[in-house]
């Protein structure tokens, strides 16, 4: 008899028997069977272990108290480590990247998300097949489908971020409700494509960075963002992405 | 940026506030003399472009004038002004939508002779909230002129209306005023998106509040105030003419902005046996119009920020507005006028600040363009 058979059975006779109490037995049979779980080892060192998806490996991360998160930072040394004796331990295994669409390969992706994935270096790359007649791989010609996922996923993003900055006046700096999709719906009308041109009312040549940061200042009532600042960059590619397909025309008016 | 460039619009508002600070104290004709004469000082100095300013009060010291010597054939039966598009916020967090509503109230004011009364088009408030709400009821008390309200989306979803009502009662309404029949809308329902979501008010309200926000659902005027519609005419002859107040255009306009209304075609079809239809509307912040059959529609200014024209979907009628000026808090704003003419028709005067004032002819929009267009802009939408 499965568990699953055996969870139905008892439901059947706590039905038979407790009939006044009409949810339990329901709730009882709706129950999945548990899925395994791994044995974590005890932490040796006062901190946290963290085991591979194998149920084998595992590391102890130092410092870390039940119920406490890794840094991003932390997290990407820990996967790197983790895959790094998982290899010493499987000399003769290689893993290989599942490419999208093309489902005969038998090795499968490792569950860990791309960046961290990435960032570990324990993966070999699938190596795109090459087509006849084209010229032997070079650095661009060995990313495959998947490569070009990840990059969209991060440039979306990216661009994600800076949509969500300006439709918030409190994630501008504002100070006066003020944010830039209220006279810009959907980007329109700051024409990013124009840039670099003279801005007669600054008197200087401007890039769209100089515009975003008067906006920032004036309508919006918020500190001008430094150049580097995440912030603006993700404004720029928001802005930007917005006019995808829009020819550059630098200095119109 | 600000320590090191100080734009022009910043030196010519701290030329213009340090000439005018001590002028208070005149009379009205005296003081406009004197801010031409400023502005004629600040031209001289080339700080401002040319095009972008042009003293709307000074223009409109003479229109009138022209506007009764042009229309002597036939006397307008009357007219009125509007103010829309409003959107304030308490007045501690922002006093700029305050000063664009301050300074539409003074226009209004200004008019000689006064109008028979001042719509207001909509979007009193940004968010909804009672002090908002509150705040623009003070403002517009200052009118002069009767004032007749429109309800607008940012006044409705934080209490599904609850505020706004119980201030300036019910969003639609109709009243015969010199031989017209006026019909105010509430144009602005939206199917529930927000109990599915567990949204609570104030997001339903920043959802709505959002024009790209594509969350939300499209504005309609709804089954029951169609019905309402339908019954409020059933009395009223073919040959009356009809003015039609809403906040959303009663047509088609651009989906993704809500520059629409979902059953357009269903109240065009009730107002069509009409044989003069006007339809003003607010929410789009744009010298707009349109004719579709009878029914000729003029779109609003704003007092708070101008909306550039969508991508796609503009009527070609319209003639576009010359680009506003970021730099210039008041370009591309402004108020309005609107004359009820003899035969039914309206023109439409777009009291733009800081620019010469545009009149849209009715001519223009029943010869469906063949005459009366109104100037090109210089400077289109990118």
């Amino acid at each position: 008899m499965t568990r699953r058979s055996i969870a139905l059975a008892t439901a059947a006779g706590c039905a038979a028997i407790f009939a006044a109490v009409a949810h339990a037995p329901r709730l009882r049979a709706q129950q999945a069977p548990p899925l395994p779980v791994h044995q974590v080892p005890d932490a040796k060192n006062g901190g946290t272990v963290v085991m591979l998806c194998d149920g084998k490996t595992s590391v102890e991360v130092k410092g870390l108290k039940p119920g406490e998160s890794m840094t991003h930072a932390q997290a990407v040394e820990v996967t790197r480590e983790l895959m790094v004796q998982w290899q010493r331990e499987h000399p003769d295994e290689k893993w290989q990247m599942a490419q999208a669409g093309q489902s005969s390969q038998t090795v499968p992706a490792p569950p860990a998300g791309p960046s961290a994935s990435l960032a570990a270096g324990a993966i070999v790359i699938g190596v795109k097949p090459q087509p006849k007649g084209t010229q032997q791989g070079d650095t661009y010609a060995s990313f495959t489908d998947r490569d070009y996922k990840v990059w969209k996923n991060e440039t979306d993003n990216f661009v994600a971020e800076g949509k969500r900055i300006f439709h918030d006046s409190k994630e501008l700096g504002g100070t006066i409700g003020v944010s830039c999709d209220m006279c810009h719906p959907d980007g329109s009308n700051t024409h990013p494509e124009t840039y670099p041109k003279y801005q007669v009312q600054l008197q200087r040549v401007a890039l769209l960075r100089d515009m975003i940061d008067w906006c920032i200042e004036n309508p919006v009532k918020g500190k001008a963002l430094d150049p580097n600042d995440p912030k603006l960059r993700a404004l720029e590619a928001y802005i930007l992405a917005q006019r995808k397909g829009v020819p550059l025309a630098y200095g119109k008016h | 940026m600000a320590a090191r460039h100080k734009s022009v619009e910043t030196k010519y508002m701290e030329d213009r506030d340090a000439v005018l600070r001590g002028l208070r104290g005149l009379d009205r004709r005296t003081f406009l003399k004197v801010l031409a004469a400023t502005t004629g000082a600040v031209m001289a100095k080339s700080l401002m472009p040319p095009h972008s300013f042009q003293l709307v009060e000074v223009a409109n010291a003479a229109p009138d004038k022209t506007a009764s010597a042009a229309g002597m054939a036939g006397a307008p039966p009357f007219t009125f002004a509007y103010i829309s598009d409003t959107h304030l916020y308490e007045r501690t967090l922002n006093q700029r939508f305050v000063r664009g509503a301050v300074k539409a109230v003074d226009d209004v004011n200004a008019l000689d002779p006064q109008p028979d009364f001042v719509l207001f088009g909509g979007d009193l408030a940004q968010l909804g909230r009672h002090e908002e709400l509150d705040l623009g009821r003070q403002i517009l008390g200052e009118v002069k002129a009767p004032v007749k309200m429109m309800v607008g989306e940012h006044d409705w979803f934080y209490d599904m209306g609850d505020a706004w009502q119980e201030m300036f009662g019910p969003p639609n309404y109709s009243f015969d005023w010199k031989g017209v029949h006026v019909v105010v809308l509430m144009s602005v329902h939206e199917k529930d998106f927000w109990t599915a979501r567990k949204m609570t008010p104030l997001e339903r309200m920043h959802t709505v509040a959002g024009l790209d926000n594509g969350i939300q659902s499209r504005f309609e005027v709804g089954d029951d105030e169609r019905k309402w519609l339908s019954a409020d005419l059933a009395n009223v002859p073919h040959t009356t003419p009809l003015l039609v107040f809403s906040h959303s255009p009663l047509y088609k306009y651009y989906r993704n902005w809500n520059f629409w209304t979902d059953d357009a075609e269903q109240v065009q079809a009730i107002l069509k046996p009409y044989r003069h239809v006007t339809v003003i509307h607010g929410h789009t912040h744009q010298m707009l119009y349109n004719q579709i059959g009878n029914i000729s529609f003029y779109g609003m200014l704003s007092t708070a920020w101008p909306w550039p024209y969508a991508p796609t979907g503009l009527p070609p009628l319209t003639v576009q507005m010359n680009r506003a000026d970021p730099f210039d808090q008041f370009d591309g704003l402004g108020d309005g006028r609107i004359n009820l003419r003899a035969d039914g028709l309206a023109d439409k005067i777009y009291s733009l600040w800081d620019r010469n004032p545009v009149t849209v002819k009715a001519d223009y929009l029943v010869s469906h363009g063949k005459i009366a267009r109104p100037p090109a802009p210089q400077f289109a939408s990118y």
